[in-house]
């Protein structure tokens, strides 16, 4: 038995999601191989032969796989994959893409999100939003596996020594191209591996004042996010978004400012260790998960605690 | 063009789930049912597409138990113009429901897919990817904004550190995020004009696929619930909280 974890990988570094994915898939306690898929990876490959838990880093870097086109990637599983039991790779909207295209190609069945390995055939993952938790067996002879990142803490990234072999493309499909991409450039640590998430919802008014909570995010250490209602009204980006549309996120403190706290919104960080809740209206329904409550005018809340923060 | 547009019936957003005493599934009996909200982003887009002129047919396909026909007739009341259904399990799962799909399209030779990029009663975001791969199509999952030219779609995707724009090939598969639009409401007369719409259906039989499950549920449960903390009485007691007590600043 071995385990293939697919890399996820951004501007020459591992996107975090993948250590998570590594620790998902050390729970079956079987060899674990990389595989590193790109246009000019050498900095990537480099640092998979670090990670710990990983035997073998395989690396396939061809211009085929420059912007991760899912009709290039999944090919490429494909072919390889008849040499693994398992395929992980994290449930982020890279991993989405395409896993269900290979897992298709291989005639398997995805098991999408786990939070929980149960056996080397059997998964728990959550369906409707979080609302139900359902413990799936596979039959396939192949699992392909995508891991919901904060259920599982992240692996090691140093004190591997793994192997690296080189392995040939499978070519373009021609089907897509890359355009363009629009990413928001922060310095803050990203929403779905930082330890402290300062969230806005409807109550902050306006996208101006969102920079409260970017000024004591800059204190904690801390990204921010947003209710889908405050992405919805325009105060706040996509990607910031929280939720069950949006990321789901599971930091050490949770901080919701303003939100109201609609099932939708609990879906995406009532995992978080601990939960802060600022809202005026002392009914609100985020009151009932947070472990500590302030009802509070969020205008006098933030810069005070902004200021205690200094 | 032709576009197809698969709809799946599935508990309403707006309803509380429960699970099942004997933990086999969520209760569905007696529970208020509607069209999976992405993929009335879906029949809206191709609704939109063909009132630009860049289409001439919508065509909707539905899998699943009888009452998966009024979801069709939902989608025909917003404007689509037939519907197609094939019986199935409720829990048919979305390697089967693709190769169903593949199979009407191979009938249908539709010009573009679009389809929700999930469904939110089993969450798997799946289905269109996997058709997609089944047509050996492109595919442009997650998006927000679609442009389409005679041979190409320029589709803008919601990724996880922003937007990316890809320019795929036609015919192709696209999966549809949240942002894309505002599904329309269905008005009166075109609520009556729907019933007179027709509905073809069709059986995995027929098309030749085997739907035999690769997944067993062996066991649905409750997620364990979160109690309710503490409320502080100001700032600076929730600082003190945070950091002595909880000791996560």
């Amino acid at each position: 038995m071995t385990i293939l974890v697919i890399v996820e990988h951004d501007k020459g570094a591992i996107v975090p999601a993948t250590l998570n994915t590594i620790t998902a898939a050390n729970m079956l306690a079987e060899p674990i191989e990389a595989l590193v898929a790109g246009d000019d990876i050498k900095q990537v490959a480099d640092a998979a032969l670090q990670v710990a838990s990983i035997s073998k880093v395989l690396i396939a870097d061809s211009g085929e796989y420059a912007h991760h086109l899912a009709e290039n990637l999944a090919p490429l599983i494909q072919q390889i994959a008849p040499n693994y039991t398992h395929v992980f790779a994290p449930a982020t909207t890279f991993g989405k893409n395409i896993m269900p295209r290979a897992a298709a190609l291989l005639d398997v069945m995805q098991i999408s999100d786990i939070i929980e390995v149960i056996s080397q055939d059997t998964f728990k993952r959550p369906i409707y939003a979080g609302n139900a938790l359902a413990t799936v067996q596979s039959s396939d002879p192949i699992k392909l596996i995508t891991v919901r990142s904060t259920a599982f803490d992240a692996a090691e990234a140093s004190g591997g020594s793994a192997t690296i072999e080189s392995i040939s493309g499978t070519g373009s499909s021609q089907l897509s191209e890359f355009e363009s991409s629009e990413l928001s450039g922060s310095e803050r640590p990203e929403l779905t591996s930082a330890g402290i998430v300062i969230s806005g919802g409807r109550g902050m008014q306006d996208s101006a004042n969102f920079a409260m909570l970017e000024n004591v995010a800059d204190k904690l250490g801390a990204a921010v996010g947003a209710s889908r209602a405050a992405v919805d009204a325009g105060f706040a980006p996509n990607d910031y978004q929280v939720g069950q549309t949006g990321k789901v996120v599971a930091p050490e403190l949770y901080m919701a400012v303003g939100i109201s706290g609609a099932i939708q919104h609990l879906a995406g960080m009532k995992d978080s260790k601990v939960i802060v809740a600022i809202n005026k209206d002392e009914e609100a329904p985020i009151f009932q998960v947070a472990d500590y409550g302030l009802v509070a005018d969020l205008f006098d809340a933030v810069p005070e605690l902004d200021s205690k923060l200094s | 063009m032709k576009i197809l547009v698969p709809v799946k019936r599935v508990i309403d957003y707006n309803v509380k789930v429960r699970v099942k005493q004997d933990q086999s599934g969520v209760e569905l009996n007696n529970v208020k049912m509607a069209m999976n909200p992405f993929d009335e982003i879906a029949v809206e887009q191709a609704l939109r597409i063909k009132e630009a002129g860049d289409a001439d047919e919508v065509v909707l396909v539905s899998i699943g138990p009888t009452q998966s026909q009024e979801t069709i007739r939902t989608g025909l009341a917003m404007g689509a113009d037939r519907g197609i259904y094939i019986e199935a399990p409720h829990e048919t799962e979305p390697l089967s429901i693709a190769k169903l799909l593949a199979r009407v399209a191979d009938q249908e030779k539709p010009g573009l897919i679009i389809c929700g990029k999930q469904a939110i009663d089993d969450d798997s975001n799946q289905t269109g990817q996997m058709m997609s791969a089944f047509l050996g199509w492109s595919q442009a999952t997650f998006a927000s904004a679609i442009s389409l030219s005679a041979d190409n779609a320029i589709v803008t995707r919601e990724i996880d550190g922003g937007l990316e724009t890809i320019k795929v090939k036609m015919p192709a598969v696209i999966t549809v995020d949240l942002r894309l639009n505002e599904p329309r409401y269905a008005s009166l007369p075109n609520i009556m004009k729907a019933k007179k719409k027709p509905i073809d259906t069709l059986t995995a039989e027929a098309l030749g696929v085997d739907i035999t499950a690769r997944l067993s549920i062996l066991k649905v449960e409750e997620p364990a619930v979160r109690e309710a903390g503490i409320k502080v009485s100001s700032v600076g007691e929730l600082v003190e909280k945070l950091q002595e007590e909880a000791k996560v600043i």
